[in-house]
């Protein structure tokens, strides 16, 4: 997401790089495409105009203290990226944990901006790190959201209360009493009350999530938000912080294709940090929200931040540490540390999610989206038809050997073969890099060889003759 | 009318409109989510218009954004009506396809539903309660199990019991996912070996910004969206997303949804429509 928003800067720098010395006029023209970017992406016309006024400023100053010769858009692009940090909340922000457990984390959103999937992702986050989460069936509105969360607790190994059976029947404000009772009672560290999505227009249902609250005093209300989310974001988030009130702020879907402008002037007009977002349909696909790298993002420089950790957390200590010490004892990169690493891969995520965090990603955001996902797959299940035999030693792999392999994956030879080629390739590449005397401990991210197999595949999708010639010429 | 009616109150009396009252005409505008491109189509038509039928050809500009097509529920005359109801996560689908069930159900058709979203969690189960609470039958498969297979499964049985509609829920998906869309061109595919899709309803949420034009776009790219049910419109948002969408590619919107019970349903009324966009 924010990718279409993250073009647009790009190119707004680069013809500001492109100038010697820079103006006050270049300044104005900067400012005005900014601020049409931040409109088409859904940002809140008070926040882009101060936004931009305040840049504008900055920028205009900057400048005119600034000697000749150094850097002046660099300098620009700096301020915006400051900027940016700012309205994004600055620093992440953490949980408060209570003093007195169980700390209470309430959710409150619209109906559809995802807090049920979202329970289930928070509390899976803060189990993995040790806690103790209890998963309380607070939305007793819609038809078989109770149900929907005992299943995504069921699937995470979370226990859920869920007194009522739901669909209309059943007091909200009980529930939740009863779920903090609860989980004194067996001492759960932690607990998520999931809310029935409301609108903030809806006296009647606000006073409700007023009451939810004075019930459960929780340590953090987090207001759940639809990434794709329009310029009501203002008017709904303000009767939210009336109507209820909240700490901070979770982004949902950010994995579509929205320019999240709604965040922008959430954050920047509640004054509430966005804490968290999720970023996918797997449960796993949730992470902190970091102001700082989602400026990054914004203004094209990549993630790399988050491409890291996400890499940290897949490749487990073993792998590394083998793949580590076989680079280091001048043992070949076989084919088995390449399946390894291919399986590591898919547990970070969709490649185009990885390709996404990479520094000029935005330039590239076409191919990244029409990533073809299956190559992976492919590639792996040729690995896969080989013996363990065959995966250490390719060498071995004659034409019979090969076209069983072929078979077996539902390939055919010549990709088979192609394969090979290129492993042979990185193969001989990893052995060059270690004789020029390139330090080690660049195990985990090996990842150039799977880099190499995955190829963007472009596909034609247009059904416009016109379009289409043009896609492909 | 009131996001013109200051404008209008001004230019007939001998106030200027300042700077500033631009500034906030422009800011509603912008705030009702119709894109900035017909916000400044908008502006320039008013620092044109005469005093006398200012609002009057503000709201024929707007209107001649509007589809032209039929906002109909397109049927199959030659058997059952198939109806895929598509769109993004949370947007309102299953009740969507619930309340437009209740509605045809008491036009006196026939009417079975699938339960075709198998992936998030108690989905089935949703559509199956609203399934009792309106009297429709609902086809369902296993939770986890082929999309597909369950719409292929109630195109078969609509066939058998001769019902005269078919409505078939999916599962939510973002458009710029590519494995999910090829699933629901899927669905649409083997459904069609039966009878065809007479109709392709996609939900759009009036909370939603910009982005429901790539909704849109992308969407009937694969699926050749018919109509939209634009859902949620009871908050307040007020939904200029479904005018820029009219406007760019002639989808036409056919349903309004504005609450949680059945009865929150209704068939399209562009003036009402346009005159709440103003107001």
């Amino acid at each position: 997401m924010f990718d279409s928003l993250s073009s647009r800067f790009s190119a707004t720098f680069s013809s500001l790089r492109s100038r010697g010395k820079i103006s006050k006029d270049d300044i104005e023209s900067m400012s005005g495409q900014i601020r049409q970017a931040l409109l088409e992406s859904d940002v809140a016309l008070e926040v882009v105009d101060s936004f931009v006024l305040d840049i504008k400023e900055k920028a205009i100053d900057a400048i005119a203290s600034m000697q000749a010769g150094t850097n002046q858009a660099n300098a620009i692009f700096e301020i915006v990226n400051a900027s940016l940090v700012e309205i994004l909340g600055g620093q992440a922000r953490r949980v408060r944990f209570s003093k007195n457990p169980p700390t209470v984390i309430m959710l409150a959103g619209l109906q559809g901006a995802g807090k049920t999937t979202l329970a289930g992702k928070l509390a899976k986050f803060y189990a993995d790190q040790g806690n103790t989460p209890l998963l309380v069936a607070s939305d007793l509105q819609r038809p078989n959201a109770v149900t929907q969360l005992q299943v995504v607790g069921a699937s995470i190994a979370v226990p859920v209360f869920a007194p009522e059976p739901g669909n209309g029947v059943g007091d909200p404000v009980k529930v939740a009493k009863a779920g903090i009772e609860f989980a004194k009672a067996k001492q759960y560290n932690m607990v998520i009350v999931d809310t029935a999505g409301r609108l903030g227009v809806d006296a009647d249902l606000m006073k409700q999530a007023s009451d939810i609250r004075d019930a459960v005093a929780p340590d953090e209300i987090l207001f759940v938000v639809d990434a794709m989310m329009g310029q009501d974001a203002v008017r709904t988030s303000q009767a939210f912080l009336t109507g209820v009130g909240f700490d901070g702020v979770v982004l949902t879907k950010l994995d579509g294709d929205a320019r999240g402008g709604a965040a922008l002037s959430i954050a920047s007009i509640t004054k509430r940090p966005i804490m968290f977002a999720s970023t996918g349909e797997k449960i796993s696909d949730f992470d902190i929200f970091y102001p700082d790298r989602m400026a990054s993002r914004i203004l094209g420089m990549g993630d790399v931040a988050t491409l890291a950790e996400a890499a940290k957390k897949a490749f487990d200590g073993d792998t590394s540490a083998k793949l580590e010490a076989k680079f280091a004892s001048g043992e070949d990169f076989t084919l088995e540390d390449f399946l390894d690493q291919l399986s590591a891969m898919s547990k970070m995520g969709s490649m185009s999610k990885l390709l996404g965090m990479l520094p000029g990603a935005g330039a590239m955001r076409k191919e990244i989206e029409n990533f073809d996902e299956g190559e992976i797959v492919r590639t792996r299940a040729i690995v896969e038809s080989m013996t363990p035999s065959e995966r250490r030693d390719p060498k071995t792999l004659n034409g019979s050997r090969r076209a069983r392999i072929a078979v077996g994956s539902g390939r055919r030879v010549s990709e088979v073969n192609t394969l090979l080629e290129r492993f042979s390739a990185a193969q001989k590449m990893m052995k060059q890099v270690r004789q020029t005397g390139m330090p080690a401990g660049m195990g985990a991210p090996a990842m150039a060889p799977p880099k190499n197999q995955a190829k963007p595949k472009k596909r034609s999708k247009s059904g416009n003759p016109a379009k289409r010639a043009l896609e492909e010429s | 009318m009131g996001l013109f009616s200051k404008f209008i109150a001004k230019i007939k009396g001998e106030n200027s409109f300042t700077t500033s009252d631009w500034q906030e005409l422009e800011r509603e505008l912008l705030a009702s989510d119709i894109g900035p491109g017909l916000t400044q189509e908008l502006l320039a038509m008013a620092h044109k218009v005469k005093s006398e039928n200012a609002e009057a050809a503000l709201i024929q500009t707007l209107t001649s954004h509007l589809s032209q097509k039929s906002r109909q529920l397109l049927t199959n005359p030659d058997g059952t009506t198939v109806v895929l109801v598509v769109g993004v996560n949370g947007t309102g689908k299953t009740t969507s396809v619930a309340k437009l069930a209740a509605h045809i159900k008491r036009s006196g058709a026939s009417i079975i539903v699938a339960a075709g979203d198998t992936f998030r969690a108690a989905a089935v189960e949703q559509l199956q309660t609203w399934g009792g609470r309106i009297g429709v039958e609902v086809i369902a498969g296993k939770a986890n199990g082929d999309p597909a297979s369950v719409a292929y499964d109630a195109a078969k049985r609509a066939e058998e019991i001769l019902a005269d509609y078919l409505v078939i829920d999916t599962a939510g998906r973002l458009h710029n996912k590519s494995d999910l869309m090829n699933e629901l061109e899927k669905v649409k595919r083997v459904v069609e070996k039966t009878s065809p899709v007479s109709e392709v309803l996609l939900t759009i949420d009036a909370t939603t910004g910009q982005n429901g034009l790539a909704q849109a776009r992308i969407f009937s790219e694969s699926v050749n969206v018919t109509g939209i049910i634009l859902t949620k419109l009871d908050g307040s948002a007020r939904g200029g997303i479904a005018l820029a969408i009219e406007s760019e590619l002639g989808i036409p919107i056919k349903w309004i949804g504005t609450g949680e019970s059945e009865s929150d349903f209704a068939a399209f009324d562009p003036e009402a429509y346009i005159s709440g966009l103003l107001s």
